[in-house]
């Protein structure tokens, strides 16, 4: 059967890795590509660069790492930040990468969903939510410009259009979980997961082992995406992978 | 020399960046001449089975695949790649594949004989089992290979079966017949276990050229 799946992401501002800390086996903890490699030999499953570049100079750059990156890595990447159109979708694919992930630009034009779908294929398009408990609505609202702006939608049901738009993955992001170090927000991604037939991808709040092992079991995601535990080795990969397989959780 | 056959559909950086870390040679090409000249061929592909046959066809390349594996040298059909070798698809109404292997791709139904629903595509790793020895298969452990496809192999010849894996339905993972194979996975996305089977298969196309 199909395993649960552990996705390291990697923040990229004008072609260098930030966040990430010196770890002994690297000699440039800022180089993609050794990063790349330092995860995959820890046995991540996937990885995420989200590009954070704010310059046209740097996506230009977020190129020709994606460029490096692939022809490196022999297991599946995905690309984000700053993607606004089929242009931009093609550049970063047909360099190398296997997925693309949208956010605010498939909130304001919801049909590039279905352009990406249409060149690409399904599984080539992750739309990406940023969501956070509103009192008022009862429910979790969308926002965009990274978790700037609150948006009219509701998570469960824009989640729902993303895949009748073509979407192929769910990259679901806590806000309210987000940096805490408390734990995925269970309710949250059990309530995305449920709702679609697509698989989803818990985002925010890993703080330990533990936490992969509730957000795969109650909270019925197919993968967990974590950042600043393991660029701050307060765990590893491999680590967690241990732990959920003596919890008999499928993993790699 | 290993030939990719560029027809428009799919990822074909990641196949040759893959040969490249192999340090095989290669070429991408799109003309049915210049592919017959190559010692092995691969045939990558996502996207929908419909529009890769209408490519395949109007470009000529299908008779081109077809006299190629007629003459038992080696090809490998990935992902799509290998589902076009089969006899036909449902997939937006149904069309002719290639049929140079017995069976047809259906979609997974998403649903369970008690009513269980599960997600589709069958997106992530899962677990390789041999159900016979091959060539191909030749010193790989039997290991975790990246998946992603809606569609199946059903209704196969089992005498081709050379591995599966198990998504709510056994699923053919890598066929073969004689020279001619197929990997439902990515081979190149799947690590260590996926590089050994490329290794395999360029090998299987060098060997055929020195003896």
């Amino acid at each position: 059967m199909l395993t649960k799946r552990i996705i390291p992401c990697l923040d990229v501002k004008d072609g260098r890795v930030v966040k990430g800390i010196q770890f002994v086996q690297l000699q440039d903890a800022g180089d993609p590509v050794q990063m790349a490699r330092f995860y995959d030999e820890q046995g991540a499953d996937e990885l995420v660069f989200l590009d954070i570049s704010a310059s046209v100079e740097g996506r230009k750059t977020m190129l020709e790492v994606v460029q490096a990156v692939a022809a490196e890595l022999a297991i599946p990447f995905t690309v984000g930040g700053g993607i606004n159109s089929l242009e931009d979708m093609k550049g970063i694919l047909r360099t190398g990468a296997d997925k693309v992930s949208l956010n605010t630009a498939a909130v304001k034009s919801p049909n590039l969903i279905t352009e990406g779908a249409n060149f690409f294929g399904s599984q080539c398009i992750v739309v990406a939510i940023d969501a956070k408990y509103d009192s008022e609505l009862g429910s979790w609202r969308v926002y965009t410009h990274g978790g700037r702006i609150p948006t009219d939608l509701d998570v469960i049901k824009w989640a729902r259009k993303a895949v009748e738009l073509g979407a192929g993955e769910i990259l679901l992001t806590s806000m309210d979980s987000d940096g805490e170090k408390s734990g995925f927000n269970i309710e949250l991604t059990r309530a995305v997961s449920k709702a679609v037939s697509i698989p989803v991808i818990a985002s925010g709040g890993a703080g330990c082992a533990e936490h992969f092992l509730d957000v795969f079991t109650k909270g019925k995601a197919d993968a967990a995406l974590a950042a600043s535990i393991f660029h701050y080795k307060e765990t590893s990969v491999a680590e967690v992978k241990t732990f959920l397989k003596e919890k008999e959780v499928l993993v790699r | 020399m290993i030939g990719i056959i560029d027809y428009g559909m799919g990822n074909l950086f990641s196949v040759s960046k893959a040969l490249e870390r192999l340090d095989v040679p290669y070429f991408i090409s799109e003309k049915a001449e210049e592919l017959m000249m190559a010692n092995g061929l691969i045939l990558p592909g996502v996207g929908s089975f419909k529009d890769a046959m209408e490519r395949l066809n109007e470009t000529g390349l299908s008779s081109m695949i077809k006299e190629f594996v007629g003459l038992g040298k080696p090809l490998l059909g990935i992902c799509l790649g290998m589902q076009l070798l089969f006899e036909g698809s449902k997939e937006n109404g149904e069309t002719i594949g290639l049929g140079l292997l017995t069976g047809y791709v259906e979609k997974f139904p998403g649903v369970t004989a008690d009513g269980g629903r599960y997600k589709v595509p069958h997106m992530g790793w899962n677990q390789l089992v041999w159900t016979q020895s091959s060539l191909i298969l030749q010193q790989v452990e039997e290991d975790y290979a990246y998946f992603v496809h809606s569609y199946y192999v059903d209704r196969m010849d089992k005498d081709i079966l050379l591995g599966k894996c198990s998504y709510n339905v056994e699923v053919p993972a890598v066929v073969g017949n004689g020279n001619l194979f197929g990997m439902q996975f990515h081979p190149e996305k799947s690590s260590k276990l996926g590089m050994k089977l490329l290794r395999n298969f360029t090998e299987l196309a060098r060997e055929r050229v020195t003896t």
